[in-house]
């Protein structure tokens, strides 16, 4: 049994800034746990103290139910995948790959025939004896993978591994992670700041915000229920629309149209201000859907500003008059997908919401469409804390 | 392509242009060393009939007579000791300061700038009192001191911009797959810092090679005169012909190490053993 636990584990730099605050994870034995999070949120640290690279201020680590904390790497029996890869440049693929067994002193045959069965399992049979520095990207980031699997760890460590390869490669190495893991059966942490590698990868998602903790579980469970805004934003891609919204004496005024509160499980149900959150996919083009649109939601009216067809989608994209939506939690994000696209529209009173539409959909741009908008999915959030108003996102928090 | 190959046209006329400026001088000290004495001035670059006489007197008469193998012996013996006492004091420095964060390590550096950088003529005055009041005056040590003076700052400075580039997650990989730090540090770490430390030791043996200020000043001697300062002291056959054959040969002799040594290392020091570590 190699299960991990972090209990209460806080880490806290010399000049006083918290990186990890309090952190509470159980890790399954043999469990894909994704540590997700924009950059800086804590969770390469988190992974570090795990691997005993970092020190614990307090709090307790746990690997296979023994205390880790004043235990060197070495002694942890954990392998690590570093964003870089780390390889040993001075050593071929066969000793990058046997040096940990070498380290421990198991016999040279056995070493032969470790390195050579996992080279097998990563394709690298015939790069065994070229150095790294002749390998392609893909090629390295599989002699880590190696290095890795040769040992038999309690567990992997994996922090943005596939973060330096191009996005094609990326893609079929991602499959190809999922299936040496689910193969191997390790318990495995992975660290990564993309949602869709979080979403496709893990047995159960951890997102990660300014050192904090702020929901686990499987995709599924993240994606329908957030607890809060930045889950909420976070997960998913286009992004979960936002809106603000009022209620008012059992109904929900959105810039939108209204919407009758008892169809939601709204907690509480106090009158005032909502911001309010709605997935791209719970758009629909009236003209497509037919009948379902009397039995819930609402329809309305919209400027479509931008059609974009990718054939199986069509994303269309219009505005909503509105004051917006402020929050902190959401201004990380943003600020966080300006950063990787360096693109970003903010317009005063006007919202930009996209929606997912059938790709038989006649949307075209600049025309007014009429459209659909799923009410039974809408998110609640508070606007002063961020919290989700929802009773099945809160039973799951 | 037109434009890249007309740019290599060029590249190849300026490097033959520099090799040749900077060998020819070397290939007349050549010419001039294979030239019995009486050929010396007349004007042909190629000799006309070529004499190792040059060379034989240089090494004539064994160890007690010859007027070059004892300082030979000491070029080697002081270049070879303050190299190997430089880089290991230069290795621990340039680690600590490439490495972890301690007050003061501005000012050392800083220190070590303002040394590379002072007149060497300035110290070779006092340096002569005190050598002779300390008994250090024309002996190996009272070159070794002033020579690690100037190489220490130079080493440091190669060995720390060298250890910066060393990627030090290789140390933690090394940990994780189950190194002590003594482990990662000489399994991992060394082999990738020896091309910088190569580099670094080839220039201070160079420099200590070269030098002929402190030579001069500082021995009195073949106890401790070194090649540079021996030259000076070479005599002809006779009190009317100049020593120009033998002080070339001489100077091809000791040049043919230092040749050697950039030849062996240069592709250590070239290779650049770091690539391909991390992502590239």
């Amino acid at each position: 049994m190699s299960e991990i636990v972090l209990d209460g584990v806080t880490k806290t730099f010399a000049d006083g800034f918290e990186a990890v605050k309090d952190m509470d994870l159980d890790i399954q034995d043999g469990e894909f746990m994704i540590l997700v999070g924009p950059s800086g949120c804590g969770k390469s640290t988190a992974l570090r103290m795990i691997a005993g690279l970092e020190d614990i201020s307090s709090g307790e680590v746990k690997i296979g139910g023994e205390t880790v904390n004043d235990r060197s790497p070495k002694d942890r029996d954990i392998a690590m995948v570093f964003q870089n890869y780390a390889l040993y440049p001075h050593m071929t693929v066969r000793e990058n790959m046997g040096f940990a067994l070498k380290l421990a002193g198991v016999d040279k045959s056995e070493i032969d025939k470790k390195v050579e069965e996992a080279a097998r399992t990563l394709d690298l049979e015939q790069h065994l004896d070229r150095r790294p520095a002749n390998l392609s990207g893909g090629q390295r980031q599989r002699v880590a993978m190696g290095r890795a699997i040769v040992r038999d760890p309690k567990a992997f460590l994996m922090d943005e591994p596939l973060s330096n390869l191009d996005a094609k490669l990326r893609v079929q190495m991602r499959t190809e992670v999922a299936k040496l893991q689910s193969k191997l059966e390790t318990t495995t942490v992975y660290v990564t700041h993309d949602q869709t590698e979080a979403m496709t990868l893990g047995d159960r998602v951890a997102v990660m915000r300014a050192g904090a903790l702020q929901q686990v579980g499987t995709p599924a469970e993240l994606y329908d229920n957030p607890v809060n805004l930045f889950v909420a934003g976070f997960i998913g891609s286009p992004a979960m629309n936002f809106m603000p919204g009022e209620i008012n004496g059992g109904k929900l005024k959105l810039p939108i149209g209204e919407v009758d509160l008892d169809k939601l499980d709204v907690e509480g149900r106090r009158d005032g201000q909502v911001i309010v959150g709605l997935r791209p996919e719970n758009f629909e083009d009236v003209e497509v859907i037919g009948d379902l649109k009397e039995e819930r939601g609402i329809t309305f009216e919209a400027e479509i500003d931008l059609v974009e067809s990718l054939g199986s989608d069509l994303y269309a994209y219009f505005h909503i008059e509105s004051e917006g939506v402020q929050s902190d939690q959401l201004a990380d994000i943003v600020e966080e997908s300006l950063d990787e696209t360096g693109a970003g529209e903010i317009r005063e009173g006007h919202e930009q919401i996209v929606a997912r539409l059938d790709p038989t959909s006649k949307v075209k741009r600049r025309e007014t469409a009429q459209l659909w908008a799923d009410t039974a999915k809408l998110h609640l959030f508070d606007p002063e804390n961020g919290e989700s108003l929802r009773q099945a996102a809160k039973e799951r928090a | 392509m037109e434009r890249s190959s007309r740019d290599y046209a060029l590249w190849t006329i300026a490097i033959a242009l520099v090799v040749i400026f900077a060998l020819i001088p070397v290939l007349w000290l050549i010419s001039i060393s294979l030239k019995p004495p009486e050929a010396l001035t007349d004007q042909k670059f190629i000799p006309s009939d070529v004499s190792f006489d040059n060379y034989k007197s240089l090494f004539e008469g064994g160890i007690d007579d010859s007027p070059f193998i004892k300082p030979l012996i000491n070029s080697i013996g002081i270049a070879l000791i303050t190299t190997a006492i430089s880089i290991v004091l230069a290795s621990f420095c340039a680690y600590a300061i490439a490495r972890l964060e301690f007050p003061g390590k501005r000012v050392i550096l800083a220190g070590a700038l303002a040394i590379a950088m002072f007149p060497p003529i300035s110290t070779v005055g006092p340096l002569f009192d005190m050598w002779r009041a300390l008994g250090l005056y024309d002996t190996w040590l009272g070159l070794i001191i002033p020579y690690l003076t100037f190489s220490l700052p130079l080493a440091i400075y190669v060995l720390v911009a060298f250890f910066r580039e060393i990627p030090w997650e290789l140390e933690q990989a090394a940990q994780v797959d189950g190194a002590t730090p003594f482990q990662a540090f000489t399994k991992v770490i060394v082999p990738l810092a020896a091309p910088g430390v190569f580099t670094a030791a080839i220039l201070v043996f160079i420099f200590c090679w070269n030098d002929f200020l402190f030579a001069i000043s500082l021995t009195s001697s073949d106890a401790s005169r070194t090649v540079p300062a021996a030259l000076a002291f070479f005599t002809g056959e006779s009190s009317f012909t100049a020593p120009t054959g033998s002080i070339a040969a001489a100077a091809v002799v000791v040049t043919v190490p230092i040749i050697v040594f950039v030849l062996i290392f240069q592709r250590r020091i070239v290779a650049g053993l770091t690539a391909g570590a991390v992502k590239g």
